[in-house]
């Protein structure tokens, strides 16, 4: 069996797929890749199906060791990754020869860049998935980020190198973007319009305490009705939430399953991967459109992404 | 979504995400709501509606999560007021009662005796008052096998820390307003902690993997420090 050796983890570089449904009754929340349209898109390159396990490098990348060889591919945000002290590019399948070294750096662009590798990673599924819940400790590789020294195992691959890069049409559509569109959320009621006006028109700096849990964001306080208390209820992916401080911070793919705190906003579907590629110190802003337009900008997306042409070969 | 039902009346739907819908009963906590998101819960894990991805049950309201590309807002809807229509008939399984032994004080709950003096008690008074009460297990939410447990005496009812702790250690059982709870995992945390309990909360090799589950009834029962070191080895 084909094997990754882990030579230098990186900040945080852990195993993720698409998550795992159907587990809310018992608090955890789906988990999975923060930009899951890189790892797709990273799978469909090397030939893998769009959910298999791959590795998601947060702001600093690893060094990666392929004693047998493997057929890889890296998507999401720029790491300067080099393969044998060669610069390797991000959207295109690429040969690792037996023994060969991947080394990535800092981040040029995003917050996460993913790679994956021919016949994905193997790893025991918890609950019916791959996904690490870097929190709670549970799933991926042990239930932790990768340490100098893992040996990950790749599942069986067999298909025949083929060299295949993602339009670059289709990425310059499908790339990050810093306004955010919402729909209003489930207690935006609750707060005034001015506080709302302020809301939608300010600017907010990603904090330095984020995570795949939240995001929490600096400035422009928005204040809540205070007279109401707040029941502690669900709360969706992409929720955002106003604590007492009146910074609001965007649950994410790690969240916590229901919360007490209103919520002004939700970040619509085809927007949560620009989430995943937020970093401390961006700046994002808020554009609200209606459930309705939310819908079809996710339905524009998936088409693009189940385009034929979309992977060239 | 034709002719208003009976079962219009008993909920509210509010969209919460473009793949998601709140149903409410109500805006209080109450035994009546809380046991209708019990029967909706249990007809919707028995009869799935094709599309629908999660489901995050509390206090008086369902959170569904879906596929927004195999399922919309309306025809979710619609298909709910069918089952909402039947909660009346569904039962609900006789709940089950787990004791939990819970080490109080000290340096697993160091917030016991600001807690008990809030109240004008002794510690062996709080301490009392907690173990005596039974608990019905609300919800689990926040982390992997976190259970909401209501009805915390009076006697006993604080807010939360002002600040939350950084990391609060995994086992620890904290009251907040008229809640109770143990942290199945070392988190952050805004609750005021008692005690410790050395049972897993949530083990994911095990069946079932939470120690409690949605409709269970819990009780707390005081353990020595030498006990709790026992119980941990076992």
């Amino acid at each position: 069996m084909s094997t990754i050796e882990v030579q230098a983890p990186g900040l945080l570089t852990t195993v993720q797929d698409l998550g795992r449904d159907g587990f809310g009754p018992m608090g955890v929340s789906p988990s999975g890749a923060a930009d899951a349209v890189s790892l797709r898109l990273g799978n469909r390159l090397v030939g893998n199906a769009e959910g298999a396990a791959g590795l998601e490098m947060t702001l600093v990348g690893g060094a990666f060791r392929f004693p047998q060889g493997a057929v890889i591919a890296l998507s999401g945000s720029d790491f300067g990754a080099t393969l044998d002290g060669e610069a390797v590019g991000l959207w295109a399948s690429v040969q690792v020869q037996p023994g060969g070294i991947l080394r990535m750096g800092a981040t040029r662009s995003g917050a996460r860049c993913y790679l994956c590798v021919q016949g994905g990673i193997a790893v025991r599924p918890l609950l019916g998935s791959a996904s690490t819940h870097v929190l709670s400790g549970l799933g991926g590789f042990e239930g932790r980020a990768l340490r100098r020294g893992d040996v990950l195992r790749i599942g069986p691959a067999k298909d025949p190198f083929r060299k295949r890069t993602v339009t670059p049409r289709a990425l310059d559509s499908l790339s990050p973007r810093r306004v955010l569109r919402v729909t209003a959320g489930p207690q935006s009621d609750w707060f005034s319009e001015s506080s709302q006006r302020a809301f939608y028109a300010s600017a907010y700096r990603v904090a330095e305490e984020s995570n795949r849990m939240g995001l929490r964001l600096e400035g422009s306080p928005v204040a809540a009705d205070s007279v109401r208390e707040m029941i502690t209820e669900g709360v969706p992916l992409g929720a955002v939430q106003v604590p007492a401080s009146g910074q609001p911070i965007i649950l994410f793919v790690e969240q916590q399953t229901t919360g007490g705190y209103p919520k002004i906003a939700n970040v619509i579907s085809a927007d949560l991967h620009s989430v995943g590629q937020l970093r401390p110190r961006d700046e994002i802003r808020f554009e609200r459109v209606e459930f309705e337009t939310a819908q079809s900008l996710l339905r524009e997306q998936e088409t693009l992404i189940a385009w034929e042409k979309l992977i060239q070969e | 979504m034709g002719m208003p039902s009976r079962a219009a009346g008993i909920a509210r739907f509010q969209l919460a995400s473009d793949q998601s819908l709140l149903v409410y009963f109500g805006e209080t906590i109450s035994p009546e709501a809380h046991e209708r998101v019990l029967k909706l819960l249990r007809l919707l894990e028995a009869e799935p509606i094709r599309g629908v991805r999660n489901l995050h049950p509390a206090y008086s309201s369902l959170l569904i999560t879906f596929d927004a590309l195999k399922l919309g807002h309306d025809e979710l809807q619609a298909a709910l007021q069918r089952y909402l229509g039947r909660l009346d008939s569904v039962q609900l399984p006789q709940s089950r009662l787990v004791e939990i032994p819970v080490c109080y004080g000290g340096e697993f709950g160091p917030d016991l005796a600001q807690v008990a003096e809030l109240h004008n008690l002794t510690t062996e008074q709080a301490i009392g008052a907690h173990a005596s009460a039974t608990y019905p297990v609300c919800f689990l939410g926040f982390a992997p096998g976190f259970a909401y447990l209501g009805g915390l005496p009076d006697a006993l009812a604080t807010p939360r820390l002002a600040t939350p702790r950084r990391r609060v250690p995994a086992g620890s059982v904290g009251i907040a307003g008229h809640q109770t709870g143990v942290y199945p995992f070392a988190t952050p945390g805004g609750w005021r902690l008692i005690g410790r309990t050395p049972l897993e909360m949530f083990r994911a090799e095990r069946p079932g993997m939470c120690l409690l589950a949605i409709g269970d009834r819990v009780c707390f029962t005081p353990i020595s420090r030498e006990r709790f070191t026992e119980l941990e080895s076992a």
